[in-house]
């Protein structure tokens, strides 16, 4: 036991726990349990080690341990390729699959939560060496507000208004309100998506969304997230049967086609407000210097 | 083998209309047309569209 003993196993712990708190198996069943979850927490562990030992070892001057965290930066940059190909291999045996810009998202998340376990391990071990242990409970509190927030992105019903529309066919081409869907030409396959299909659509509340919602990551996600919480009216060798996306190129609105299992518009509803908002999907035309000027 | 988008069949009670590279079925009437459609969608796992009332095609997507 030396001075620095008790402030690194505060900051490790402290930095574990964030860790812990940060992954959450919510509907995606995203890692998975157990198996997955221990992967994750071990790299926490690793993680608010590397964060806490970071503060001793700049006051006993040795300077270049310092640069073992840029070795933590590319171990963690490694947890982000994980993710992203284990999802990839994945994504092929989903009914209505995540797509990349999903993908790319989740695995973003997972390398970033771990430096924000770094940075929770560095701060309370700083707190606890430079003040008491009261400080550092103090850090952690505010630090694990922090994190929670960072944690939660936006959610679709903050950046549209979503409406039930009924589906209907013109002919062979089905439409939700008056977006074009696809064109289904049997008369069985028609009956059955009278049956089970269920049309949104998403009305975009500004000009910047409207690009946000066309992408076609977003979409996807869209659909995903619908098929996993309510299930989908599918099966490999039914292709035309498939949850789809349009979009209304006058106004930018979506036209929302899904095949729901539970045919619930309400429930749909709540969960299509309650996607994420995914940061690769995010554009700002707002922002840029000429619409700024005008 | 993967094919992306391509017409994999066409399936019609008008022969007049149809020729070319894509595997032609003729059927003698409408009901034929969209059982012989059925079943080669899940055959082919390709979606059947209309394009009229006599002409139907399957499209890998």
């Amino acid at each position: 036991m030396n001075e620095y003993t008790l402030p690194i196993i505060f900051g490790v712990t402290v930095g574990t726990i964030a860790r812990a708190i940060m992954l959450r198996t919510d509907y995606r069943q995203y890692p998975t349990y157990l198996h997955g979850k221990v992967i994750h927490l071990a790299l926490g562990f690793i993680a608010a080690a590397l964060g806490s030992v970071a503060i001793p070892a700049i006051m006993e001057k040795e300077f270049t341990a310092v640069t073992f965290l840029t070795i933590a930066a590319s171990q963690f940059r490694e947890v982000r390729n994980m993710e992203r190909n284990t999802l990839t291999e994945l994504d092929g045996y989903e009914l209505v699959p995540r797509g990349n810009t999903y993908i790319e998202g989740i695995a973003v998340a997972f390398e970033s939560r771990n430096y924000l376990v770094i940075f929770t391990a560095f701060l309370t071990t700083l707190a606890y060496l430079v003040f008491n242990w009261i400080a550092a409970l103090a850090v952690t509190i505010v630090i694990f507000i922090i994190n929670r927030k960072l944690m939660s992105g936006s959610t679709l019903k903050e950046i549209v208004d979503i409406s039930h529309s009924d589906i209907h066919f013109e002919g062979a081409g089905l439409y939700v309100d008056n977006i074009y869907i696809m064109n289904i030409g049997l008369p069985e396959r028609q009956e059955e998506i009278r049956k089970y299909g269920m049309g949104f659509i998403l009305t975009p509340k500004n000009f910047d969304v409207r690009s946000t919602i066309a992408n076609l990551g977003q979409r996807q996600a869209i659909l995903h997230d619908i098929s996993v919480s309510l299930g989908v009216f599918r099966d490999s060798g039914t292709p035309a049967l498939v949850p789809l996306i349009k979009r209304e190129l006058d106004d930018g609105r979506i036209g929302v086609f899904i095949l729901p299992q539970d045919h619930n518009p309400k429930k749909a509803a709540e969960i299509i407000g309650a996607v994420p908002v995914l940061e690769n999907a995010i554009r700002m035309p707002s922002e840029s210097k000429v619409n700024q000027k005008n | 083998m993967n094919i992306e988008k391509a017409i994999l069949a066409v399936i019609t009670t008008n022969s007049q209309k149809v020729d070319g590279g894509a595997p032609i079925f003729y059927c003698e009437s409408k009901e034929e047309m969209t059982k012989v459609a059925a079943n080669l969608e899940a055959i082919i796992d390709g979606i059947s569209h209309a394009l009229s009332d006599e002409l139907y095609i399957i499209v890998k997507h």
